[in-house]
Order: structure tokens, then sequence, then C-alpha cells
């Protein structure tokens, strides 16, 4: 009987410095995917004609292409574009993790927008006529009236991505971020234990998941209206 | 760009054929095609599991559906491509390897997919059914999934596009399709990695474009002619 693969203290520190990696770049990119989300989302129902079509375009790119190429364009062709200083900052601070980030934010953010404003589209024009009616201000009709309302439809497309990014941070594994998809090929390699190891690393991304649809769940159910 | 184009391009619609290997374009075509196709029949046994009156059936079911949905396109391939040789016992081709983890991830998505069209259908349809003495799978078969199955048709043809997008992942198992192709011309210039990866992104988004164009005009389609098709059942109805 062989003893476990875990028990080696070298496979613990890759395979915890792959899941700190893939956390990471989940976790940054979510954070600035959302922001830009924001952003996107009001420029589209706010901005003029030119904005809205360059956002447009912008969401149509990032769904139309696998965001596999979209890392590939960024990590392998982007640096050629910027001026030396730059390509030399970006390689001296992990340009891996730096561009495929980018890539990964650009991509879900995207996807989030059209989440946002779908949810948005969903609360009738009534809704922010009689808040105006009301006296409300422009800031708190959309503070306290259209927001709630448009999250509340928004949420569950929101988590969806949500999990379809964290997935996605595997794909950065092609450009050479040590991540846990990274850790689990060199773990395989290097012992040749391929049904231990992909077990494990099925375990690691289930965990993380499984997780994300649970507060998805209940997240949902929280906001969802009492059925009367 | 124009000049990789005009050097490359046949290589990368359709490899080295017919002088080699079919791949580019083509592969990528092929694959995903034969991939929605081979997991239409599974995902509709994963939607009936999933809305199965028998607890333990659906529970199954279920984590199926839940485990598939949970892991990276990325790993589902890799499993594949070490799983199903030791499993048959022989080396298997790499697209097979592609073609298998695919089906086996689609039939999870479109699973939901047919879930969520039995889900859809008014109860009445299935209590009628049942009412006029048929049982659980005849009212299954001759009267939910006919109708469920057309009402779903255009959320299954969106996930060709996803499939399509899917299948840039066979270039880490060395699968001859579109990214792996453009690898290799990158490679092969290797002064111009942005033009290469641009006109590869190009290429994908003219592809999933037409495609998703291609589906919403059947879409249109479908509910002009549904609507077609139950003012002539109601026509027929008032001639009996």
């Amino acid at each position: 009987m062989q003893t476990l693969l875990l028990s080696s203290p070298d496979y613990q520190t890759l395979l915890l410095h792959g899941l700190g990696l893939t956390a990471r770049l989940f976790v940054v990119s979510w954070i600035l995917a959302m922001l830009l989300a924001c952003l996107l989302a009001g420029l589209r129902s706010a901005g003029g004609a030119w904005v809205r079509a360059l956002v447009a375009g912008f969401v149509e790119y990032h769904r139309n292409v696998p965001g596999l190429v979209q890392i590939f364009v960024w990590y392998f062709g982007i640096p050629q574009l910027l001026p030396s200083g730059i390509q030399g900052w970006i390689n001296r601070h992990d340009s891996e993790f730096l561009l495929s980030c980018v890539a990964l934010t650009l991509y879900a953010a995207a996807y989030m927008s059209e989440d946002l404003r779908s949810g948005l589209r969903s609360v009738g024009p009534g809704q922010r006529e009689a808040a105006l009616a009301i006296g409300l201000s422009r800031l708190q009709t959309l503070r306290l009236v259209l927001l709630p309302q448009a999250l509340r439809a928004a949420v569950p497309p929101l988590v969806n991505q949500t999990l379809a990014l964290f997935k996605a941070t595997s794909l950065a594994m092609t450009v050479g971020v040590a991540e846990l998809m990274n850790a689990t090929i060199r773990m395989e390699t290097e012992t040749f234990r391929t049904f231990e190891v992909f077990t494990i690393a099925s375990g690691c991304y289930l965990l993380v998941s499984w997780t994300i649809m649970a507060v998805g769940a209940y997240a949902s159910r929280r906001i969802a209206l009492a059925r009367a | 760009m124009l000049e990789i184009l005009d050097t490359f391009g046949v290589a990368l619609l359709i490899g080295q054929y017919p002088h080699g290997p079919l791949g580019g374009l083509a592969m990528t075509l092929i694959l995903s095609a034969s991939a929605l196709l081979l997991a239409f029949p599974l995902a509709v046994l994963v939607g009936i599991g999933r809305t199965a009156p028998l607890q333990p059936v659906a529970r199954v079911a279920a984590l199926y559906t839940n485990a598939i949905r949970g892991l990276p396109i990325l790993l589902v391939v890799f499993w594949s491509y070490y799983a199903v040789p030791a499993l048959l016992g022989k080396s298997v081709n790499a697209v097979a390897v592609m073609l298998i983890a695919l089906v086996i991830y689609e039939s999870a998505y479109l699973g939901e997919i047919v879930r969520a069209g039995i889900l859809a259908l008014p109860k009445g349809q299935d209590e009628a059914a049942r009412a006029l003495g048929l049982g659980y799978w005849l009212s299954l078969r001759k009267v939910v999934l006919p109708q469920a199955l057309r009402n779903m048709s255009p959320s299954m043809l969106n996930e060709f596009v996803v499939v399509v997008k899917n299948t840039s992942v066979a270039y880490v198992i060395g699968v001859n399709e579109l990214t792996n192709q453009a690898y290799q011309v990158n490679s092969q210039l290797l002064s111009k990695p942005f033009e290469v990866y641009s006109l590869l992104a190009i290429l994908y988004f003219v592809l999933c474009y037409l495609l998703s164009a291609a589906v919403r005009m059947i879409e249109r389609r479908l509910t002009a002619s549904s609507r077609h098709a139950t003012v002539t059942a109601g026509a027929s109805l008032s001639a009996v």
C-alpha cells in the first residue's frame, strides 16, 4: 500500500500554493469585474449612442470569443503593442498572473454587465416614474426603488457567472500561472498517480463550486419575494 | 494580418488536409456538432432523471449534473485524457478523448435545459395524459417530451455556440483544432503574436456571431410556426 500523496509535505505545499493562486485570481478578477460591470451597465443605459455602441461591441467580443483565446490575446499579443518600459514593468511583476487577471476581469465583466442590464430592464418604467412623482431624487430613485428590484432579478445569473469565472481561472494554467490546475498537472507528471491527483483536484474544485452554488441559492431565496 | 491569412489561411480553415489530418476551423466545427449530437440523447436521459418522481433517481441525476457543473472543462478534458485510455486498456486518439469530454460536459448542461423545458410545460398536460390512462413513460414520450423539446430547441441551439467555444480547450491535449492551429502558426512566425491571436479571436467572433444570429432566426421561425400550429389545431378542433 502506497502512502497517500497528500501526506508528503512537498505536495501539500504545491497544492496549497496552487489553491492560493486560484483563490487570488478568482477574488481579484471578481471584484474588478463587478465594478467594471456596474460601470458598463450604467454607460449602456445612460450613455450616448456612441458609448452604447462601444459597450455593446465590448460585450459581443467577450461573448463570442472563447475565454482561452482572450487569455492568449492578452498574454501573448497585447505586450507586443506596449512600449518597452511598460513591457519590462509587467515582466517584473508576474506577467502571467497580471495579464490572466486582466483577461478574466474583462471576460467576466462583459457577462455580468449584461446580467445587471437585464435586471434593470426587468423593472417596469412605471416604478421610476412613480418614485420621481412622489418626490424622490434621481439618486434616491435608483438606490431605493430601482436597484433593489433589479438586483433581485440579477442575482441568480450573477451567481452563475461567478461560478463560470471561478472555473475559468483554470484556463490561466495554459500561460503558466501556477494555479490549482497547473499544480495538478505538475503533480501528475511527477508521480504518475493520475487517479489520486485528479481526485484531489476535483475535490478542491467541487468544494469551492458547491459553496458558490449554495451561497447563491441561499442569497436568491433571501431576496426572493415572499410567495403570496 | 492579411499576409498571415494569405499564407496560413487554408491551414487555419482545414489544417493539413488533404495532405495530412483535418484540422483548424473544420475540426472545431466537426467536434462541436458531433459533441452536441451525441450529448443530446444523454441530456434527455439526465433531464428525465432530474424530473423523475422517484427520489433516488432524481438525486443521482442531480449529483451528476452538479458535479459536472462544478468542474472546469479543462479538468474534465484531463480526466478524459488519462481515464479513457486506462479504462479501455489501449491508447485513444486525442480527438476521441476530447469528444468524450465534451459529451460528458454538455450532457449536464443540456440536461438542465431539458429539465427546464419539462418543468416549464403546464402541469395540465401531464395530468390530462394520465387522466386519459397513459402511464408515466407513455405520457412522457407522447405528450410531455415532444412539446418540451420543441419549446427548448432555441436554448439547445444556443448551446452550440457554447460548445464551439469549449472546443478551444482541446488545444491542451493536442487536438488540431482552430486554437491549436493558430498556436502553431504563432510558433512558426514568432514575431507576430498580436496579429496571429487577434486573427484567431476574429475568426471565433465571426463564427460564433453568425451562429448566434442563425439561432435567433430559427427561434423566430419556430415561434411563428408554433403560433400557426396552435391555430390549425384550433381550426381542426372546431371542425370536429
